[in-house]
């Protein structure tokens, strides 16, 4: 099957390593992807706050283009990986089937762009694509270094699985666990999978968000976690940037590699760390040691 | 924050030296009674009335403790007409739209929609908190893509940090140089292509709301 891929803004910045990961993994596994040509912002979660028809419209721009790109397929695979992208998207489709005067409000102004949406397209997030159609037999022996027990905390943030229909349990959900168990380490079981962590709080309200963001590498130290791995651009950048602030602020040390589960799962299908984004990591993983005779887990 | 505040229990008397006397109560001749109404209508016909005020929402929220008012009590109010409270408070400010509640009401309220609606409708009025970074954010992010379809993320923390507190700029400088040399922020401008189509699509919007 051939996937259609909406980056977002996100990923071609601050979340630069969650593009070329995921790029390299679907690569490695053979999995088509090819972007939307021309793809605009989705909206996030700024601009619902501002003006929501406009939210709704620019959207579902994207939308349209996917469907152009793809014209002759019965159904769009849009692969979102960033989970204010993915919810967004999700969310669109949903207001324009259940409420009528949406669906033809934007069908309309889509036309008056020389633009048509057709209800083909399906969002997935590329981790349902890799359990649920690649499967994770396949995955299994897609794996060349196997992670030696490395104790990973899944952290999915809240968009990925909240809302508009998902692949996953809101409460607990599994997939990304799933995925760490298959390459060889150990998933975590805690409570705070998808609990906020303070989005773009952490910039605007730094005394809020900040204290978000402790909370849960605070929680995953405590489980004796030796990595966090997750799903979102922005969680990535909220649990990753600020680590030294939260250690002077709340005065426990914060001192945790926070991951893409698509870097983890590339390095152990053989890829090169280079081709992974590694390097744009704060806090790096090569200081990964396992707790038992300090065994190096992360190879 | 320089926003007027519309006081709701205004002091009866407050010279210095005096008892401090309020009233502690709304009466109904000063609820705006249409105010329900217009959010149900901004978030598609939400039913608060159908909520049972059980709290759950500002139990599952992870911000709750730092609102002026708690999800639970903003749409207790909402449906009574409190409408300067409502509008004046940080509450939506403080929503991060990790859609918790909306997965976890009973009574299956989009409470997200609901904040989304009065953030909306508090910018249309003015009313917002004009220096508060969250709203600053928005208008920042949302003409952006406006202008070039795309967030370009270095150009928007600076607007949203020259926006707010300029003296924050300098303070998060280690942070934004280390993204730099990691090659995460760049200052240059992400634009889509096809801007015309774009432009189009946004004036097609105007003329349908000129139409309503």
């Amino acid at each position: 099957m051939k996937y259609l891929y909406y980056p977002g803004c996100s990923l071609k910045s601050t979340g630069r390593a969650y593009e070329e990961s995921i790029l390299a993994v679907f690569k490695t596994l053979a999995i088509s992807l090819e972007e939307i040509d021309d793809w605009n912002c989705c909206g996030a979660t700024a601009y619902m706050a501002v003006d929501e028809c406009k939210a709704f419209a620019i959207a579902a721009r994207n939308l349209a283009l996917a469907e152009k790109q793809f014209k002759d397929e019965p159904e769009v695979h849009i692969v979102a990986p960033c989970s204010a992208c993915f919810m967004v998207l999700l969310k669109t489709i949903h207001y324009m089937n259940t409420h009528k005067e949406i669906g033809q409000n934007i069908r309309k102004v889509l036309s008056e762009a020389g633009l048509k949406f057709e209800n083909r397209v399906k969002i997935r997030h590329p981790l349902d694509v890799l359990v649920n159609d690649y499967g994770m037999d396949n995955l299994m022996r897609a794996i060349k270094n196997p992670l030696k027990g490395l104790r990973a905390a899944s952290y999915y943030g809240c968009q990925t699985v909240r809302p508009f229909e998902s692949f996953d349990s809101n409460r607990n959900p599994m997939t990304m666990d799933k995925i760490v168990q298959a390459l060889g380490g150990q998933p975590v079981d805690w409570s705070l999978k998808t609990r906020c962590c303070g989005a773009s709080l952490t910039g605007t309200i730094p005394e809020v968000g900040l204290r978000l963001s402790y909370i849960i590498l605070h929680e995953a130290q405590q489980h004796h976690a030796d990595v966090v791995v997750t799903a979102c651009p922005l969680c990535q950048f909220n649990l990753e940037c600020y680590q030294k602030k939260m250690t002077s602020a709340f005065g426990h040390k914060i001192d945790i590699p926070v991951m893409f589960f698509s870097q983890l799962l590339g390095k152990a299908l053989g890829i090169p760390e280079s081709d992974l984004g590694v390097k744009r990591l704060f806090v790096k993983p090569s200081k990964i040691h396992s707790g038992q005779g300090g065994k190096r887990v992360y190879v | 924050m320089d926003q007027p505040r519309i006081v709701p229990n205004a002091a009866v008397s407050s010279a210095p030296g005096e008892l401090d006397v309020r009233r502690r109560i709304k009466y109904e001749e000063e609820l705006d009674h249409a105010f329900p109404n217009r959010i149900a209508e901004l978030a598609h016909g939400e039913k608060f009335y159908s909520c049972i005020q059980c709290g759950t929402c500002s139990g599952t929220c992870p911000v709750s403790h730092y609102m002026d008012y708690t999800p639970r009590r903003i749409i207790a109010m909402v449906r009574e007409g409190f409408r300067a409270e409502v509008l004046n408070s940080q509450t939506v400010w403080l929503c991060a739209s990790c859609y918790a509640c909306t997965c976890d009401c009973p009574r299956g309220i989009k409470i997200t929609d609901v904040m989304y609606a009065i953030k909306r409708e508090a910018i249309e009025q003015g009313v917002y908190p004009k220096r508060f970074p969250t709203p600053v954010l928005a208008n920042a992010f949302f003409n952006q893509v406006m202008k070039d379809g795309r967030s370009s993320e270095g150009k928007l923390m600076m607007k949203v940090f020259l926006g707010t507190n300029p003296f924050k700029a300098f303070g998060n400088m280690l942070l934004g140089m280390k993204l730099f040399f990691t090659g995460r922020i760049s200052m240059k401008s992400e634009r889509i292509k096809d801007r015309k189509s774009l432009k189009a699509l946004l004036a097609a919007l105007d003329r349908l709301k000129e139409a309503k």
